[in-house]
């Protein structure tokens, strides 16, 4: 995983459930940093915005970490990224 | 305090387009879940949903009356008249002046102003069209059943979300009971299939992509739906006068707020509303025969449902049959709690319980009889309905066998 892509999930997760950035890490888990099921899905919307891609609904379902979003959306932009060259 | 009989009803929603129609798919265990054909749902993560298929307002309004009421007033239009109809009511001008009306409906017109926001914010007109607030109003239902029937008392109408439809029968049965109101027209209606209400649901990731399969381990989620349910209440008394049709009685009302979470419910006020709706109807859990649940099929209403059933009947549970007909008519939010009541009045009338259909597999967190996808012919004498909203505004209905 890029650390820049890290570093872009990490500010969504802070930005959009208002907490400072270094209070959020790759090893966060969900339920230290009081997410609950609504905030996830607000989360989603702000990382479907940032990286312009469609998450859907299986791919979060057992999705309960920081790590395990940043892989989810990694696989999303790389299956993007494949579909727009082979677009090309 | 009077008994209150429910002596009329009426119903269209993805079942049918009557009462009749809709008790034989609730006792077939048939939804009527398909492919959404109102909206285009292509540029949607879910494309099924249970409508009104091929609805038209033909049959039912001339084109220029029509044409001041949007699609969820219709229907609370169409099966209030039909609720009339049954309970056979003889209007004179003071039991006109005496009537209420108490709708329920979650986002009423909005289906209608979604048009009008289309006009101005993408295709840059400057003026939406001026019947848009009368449409959208979510009063509008409650009003054009006034006019319908020129019905001078009290009315208003109440919007609770999923339980809107309860919140408002409940008002009505108290109204009736104290002596408020000698008669009341009173149920719930919707119709939110509009693209911008669907993606709204959408982004809440609580629709299911494919069916509705509450209390099922496989469940994935909600199915909208859309329609109504309108009763007619009477003080009991008055009804075996006049030899009115009784199908069955409301004997009480509960309600709580959970006061703490908008979206995530919780069993503890959940189970307050239950035991609100028993202490109003002075009964003990251990005479309630079948619970209508609000089993909408997300992870977390039923489990907490489940919950919250256990903990008010505690040992009983085992026993009790709990079924939820969202997996049959849908989840029509303001309209839901009213087709439930249908529901379990036929249920309580007929002797049959309807199923939770598209039931697969057994979920050990949602450990209930669910009378899986077939009815059973079960004589019972006291029901309830449950309902939780979102914004934790819970309601539950007490009924009993006429």
């Amino acid at each position: 995983m890029s650390d820049e892509l890290t570093q872009r999930v990490l500010k969504v997760i802070a930005t959009s459930k208002r907490i400072p950035l270094e209070t959020v890490t790759i090893d966060s888990e969900f339920q230290q940093l009081g997410i609950d099921s609504m905030d996830a899905v607000e989360i989603l919307f702000a990382l479907e915005n940032e990286f312009d891609i469609s998450i859907p609904d299986d791919e979060v379902r057992t999705v309960r970490n920081v790590r395990q979003m940043a892989e989810g959306v990694e696989k999303l932009v790389a299956a993007k990224a494949a579909g727009a060259s082979a677009g090309q | 305090m009077r008994r209150v009989a429910i002596t009329g009803m009426g119903a269209i929603c993805a079942l049918g387009r009557n009462v009749e129609e809709v008790g034989a798919s609730l006792c077939q265990g048939r939804p009527g879940i398909g492919r959404i054909e109102s909206t285009d749902c292509s540029q949607l993560r879910f494309q099924n949903g249970a409508e009104v298929r091929g609805y038209s307002h033909q049959p039912y309004f001339d084109d220029r009356r029509a044409d001041f009421i949007d699609r969820f007033a219709q229907f609370a239009v169409i099966a209030a008249r039909e609720a009339v109809r049954c309970a056979g009511v003889e209007w004179t001008p003071e039991l006109r002046e005496n009537a209420a009306i108490i709708t329920g409906s979650c986002v009423g017109g909005q289906s209608t102003e979604d048009i009008g926001f289309h006009e101005v914010y993408k295709l840059g007109h400057n003026r939406v069209h001026p019947l848009t607030i009368p449409k959208t109003m979510a009063n509008a239902g409650a009003s054009h059943i006034s006019m319908e029937f020129g019905i001078t008392g009290p009315s208003f109408t109440i919007s609770t979300a999923c339980s809107s439809a309860a919140h408002a029968i409940g008002q009505a049965y108290w109204m009736i009971r104290s002596g408020a109101a000698e008669l009341a027209v009173t149920g719930g209606s919707e119709a939110p299939f509009s693209f911008g209400i669907l993606k709204a649901w959408e982004a809440m990731r609580v629709v299911s992509p494919e069916t509705c399969r509450p209390f099922s381990k496989d469940r994935r989620g909600m199915i909208l739906g859309e329609g109504a349910a309108m009763f007619v209440l009477e003080p009991l008394e008055a009804a075996r006068a006049r030899g009115a049709p009784i199908h069955a009685e409301i004997v009480g009302f509960g309600m709580s707020a959970d006061a703490a979470h908008i979206t995530q419910p919780s069993a503890e006020g959940a189970g307050r509303a239950m035991r609100a709706a028993l202490r109003d109807a002075s009964l003990a859990p251990e005479q309630i025969g079948y619970i209508n649940a609000h089993g909408t099929a997300t992870p977390a209403n039923d489990v907490t449902e489940a919950s919250a059933i256990r903990a008010v009947f505690g040992a009983q549970a085992n026993g009790l049959p709990v079924s939820s007909t969202k997996s049959m008519h849908g989840h029509a939010l303001g309209a839901a709690a009213a087709l439930e009541c249908l529901a379990t009045v036929l249920a309580l009338r007929d002797g049959v319980l309807p199923p939770t259909a598209n039931f697969t597999e057994a979920d050990p967190e949602c450990d209930l009889d669910v009378i899986p996808n077939c009815a059973r012919p079960t004589q019972v004498e006291y029901a309830i309905s449950n309902s939780f909203a979102f914004g934790g505004l819970n309601a539950v209905l007490a009924l009993r066998k006429a």
